[in-house]
């Protein structure tokens, strides 16, 4: 079992990081005067605060971690979750619909939909929404507080709720701009906190020629090409060439179009730190802004994944700690290097950037969560017209009421396994047809509100239909997919069979969306539309701004680079 | 910007920078074994103070437009 020891030095360390972080939420406590300040950060921040809160919101549970796990078990293909998976959406989300979401007035992603369509599309986004974003802080307390009780020990209920509390105080002081502020500094902690580990890791094997040569032979145990951990897409011709089991097609729609741009262009989660930012350049820079270092991530989380494969193999499986069944504990790699090593001091450095990963997901769920319930719920079916004041006390007690119940979400999944697993992919459901969605709604005026949401629905019952029929080979019918009669049969791999899930979904939802829409009287006057959909609204007028801060030419540059990484570790 | 976030950054980063260094020089000989044989709290620390410099220069000098 891997153990981390902490010392002195070490708590200092992490006091510190809790002091600043309570600290921000103090210090802007003053500025909290009503609701706009509180949920929408006032408007006010600028591009590169509101970048890097874009990306650390992101950092759930599952980055550091889960990608770390994911290069050791899939090698360097983990990339695709970057490069492919991330780049080109965000650079879509700053070009092309950043104008709306700013331009259009609406405080969250629900409220375009009301304003764009109809009353019931918003319902149905706004409570899927509210219910995922308290499922997933959840997952985030549980995962850190599991992660802590095997590395030192510590008490898992203690973990929760002081991690809870942090996260909880410095959101009720400072609101949403609290959460950017700290996840910008969050960013910084892991990156400067990784950084040395992931030095160190590399030099002790001998430099990048080295590893790649070292995972050769990880490779070929397992009967795959040589060079497969360390090559992105020379071995996506057929499913059985790659230890992900996904094809090049699989992975391109799959992951690529549908499940990233549904992702970075339509969850809240993410657009919401664009939208606090302090003019409509500033937010279309947001995304673009974050495009940077997402792209050189891969270095600081998948790369000690790779290291630390090749290590195990060398070692004869001596460095990873093992599962019950005998294979690798790949969730254990970070924490495995780190306690290989990391003196005291900087493990104190790498084990706060750890949680701060953790707390920054659970924040950003918050926050989207207390801005949905608020303005979207409460005002909307409960108590519309009230003081600016009252939707300030109502957001600050949606913070705690989100905390609470992120604390039952989390009590949940430490009970029951399988039903975490089965809330995942319910969301899942729910979320691979909206893309097709904002798609048509910003594009086409023609676009409906039934079209809408009965495309949201069918795309949503699309996918579990074909979960219902598919399961990947060695997996049993039930929770995997097959529940209704397993008739397609995928190769070994959960991956492409999500992939598949969410492609049947987006072109469902398309499909349905247009026929309804063509059948249905338009919802809204072409009036209401001005500033919603592409043909009705006024080109935003960047002129004023200097060429280099253009969205268009800083997105162009981000795909050039984009482009460049999956050429050379092609 | 209710107050200009490059001024806790640069603090607490500092404060690290120091705490590092401190470490690193006070720390022993046995704790830079992990590290490859290297004093790596000391350079790191190093690293931390310039990039916290860095992020206070820019608040005091370009900060207050």
């Amino acid at each position: 079992m891997t153990r981390i020891h902490l010392t002195a030095v070490d708590y200092l360390i992490l006091g510190i990081y809790f002091c600043f972080v309570l600290g921000i939420g103090y210090f802007l406590k003053r500025g909290m005067k009503g609701a706009t300040a509180f949920l929408s950060a006032g408007r006010s921040i600028p591009a590169w605060v509101t970048g890097l809160a874009f990306l650390s919101a992101n950092l759930g549970a599952q980055e550091v971690i889960g990608m770390s796990a994911s290069g050791a078990k899939y090698g360097i293909m983990t990339s695709h979750f970057y490069w492919l998976g991330a780049i080109p959406a965000m650079v879509f989300l700053a070009v092309f619909m950043m104008p709306f979401y700013y331009g259009s007035k609406a405080r969250s992603v629900p409220e375009y939909l009301k304003l764009r369509f109809d009353e019931k599309t918003r319902g149905l986004n706004a409570i899927t929404f509210a219910v995922m974003t308290i499922f997933s802080s959840g997952i985030s307390l549980h995962a850190l507080a599991r992660l802590l009780e095997t590395l030192v020990g510590w008490n898992y209920w203690a973990c929760i709720l002081i991690s809870a509390f942090i996260v909880l105080v410095y959101i009720f002081l400072g609101g949403l701009t609290s959460a950017i502020y700290n996840e910008v500094l969050q960013f910084f902690m892991i990156v400067l906190g990784f950084s040395p580990l992931v030095y160190l890791a590399l030099r002790d094997i001998g430099g990048w020629h080295a590893l790649v040569e070292k995972l050769k032979p990880v490779a070929t145990s397992q009967g795959f090409a040589p060079g497969t951990w360390t090559h992105s897409w020379t071995n996506m011709a057929a499913p059985a060439d790659n230890p992900m089991g996904v094809s090049w097609f699989g992975m391109v729609a799959g992951l690529g179009f549908v499940l990233s741009f549904g992702y970075w262009c339509t969850d809240f989660l993410v657009v919401q730190r664009a939208m606090a930012a302090n003019s409509m350049g500033a937010a279309r820079r947001t995304p673009l802004v974050a495009a940077v270092p997402k792209m050189l991530f891969p270095a600081l989380v998948i790369l000690p994944g790779m290291i630390a494969i090749a290590m195990d193999h060398q070692t004869g499986g001596a460095f990873l700690p093992r599962l019950a069944d005998g294979t690798p504990d790949y969730n254990m790699t970070v924490p495995a290097l780190m306690a290989h090593y990391l003196p005291t001091g900087l493990i104190g450095i790498g084990f706060t950037a750890l949680m701060a990963s953790f707390m920054s997901g659970m924040a950003g769920n918050v926050t989207a969560f207390n801005t949905v319930w608020t303005y979207d719920l409460y005002q909307s079916y409960v108590a519309p017209n009230r003081s600016d004041e009252h939707y300030l006390w109502m957001g600050r007690s949606a913070t705690v009421a989100g905390i609470l119940l992120s604390i039952g979400a989390a009590f949940l999944a430490s009970q029951f396994n399988n039903i975490m697993d089965l809330l995942q992919l319910v969301f899942g459901f729910v979320n691979a047809p909206l893309f097709a969605t904002f798609l048509l709604g910003m594009f086409w005026t023609r676009a409906t509100g039934h079209g809408a949401f009965f495309g949201l629905l069918g795309g949503t019952v699309a996918a579990a239909v074909f979960h219902g029929l598919s399961l990947a080979d060695g997996n049993v019918v039930g929770i995997k997919g097959g529940w209704i009669s397993p008739m397609i049969h995928l190769p070994h791999s959960d991956m492409v069979q999500n992939f598949w899930i969410a492609i049947t979904a987006w072109t469902t939802c398309l499909l349905l969306t247009i026929a309804i829409s063509l059948v249905t009287r338009p919802t809204k006057s072409t009036d209401q539309l001005r500033g919603l959909v592409y043909a009705l609204t006024p080109r935003t007028v960047d002129a004023n701004e200097p060429w280099y801060q253009r969205p268009a030419f800083l997105g162009g540059a981000v795909l050039l680079a984009a482009v460049a990484l999956n050429l050379i570790f092609m | 910007m209710p107050f200009d976030l490059r001024l806790p950054i640069g603090l607490m980063f500092g404060l690290y920078g120091l705490i590092l260094v401190a470490t690193g020089l006070l720390g022993g000989p046995q704790l830079t074994q992990v590290s490859l044989g290297l004093n790596m709290n000391l350079w790191w620390g190093l690293v931390l103070l310039v990039f916290a410099l860095a992020m206070l220069a820019s608040w005091k000098f370009q900060g207050r437009k």
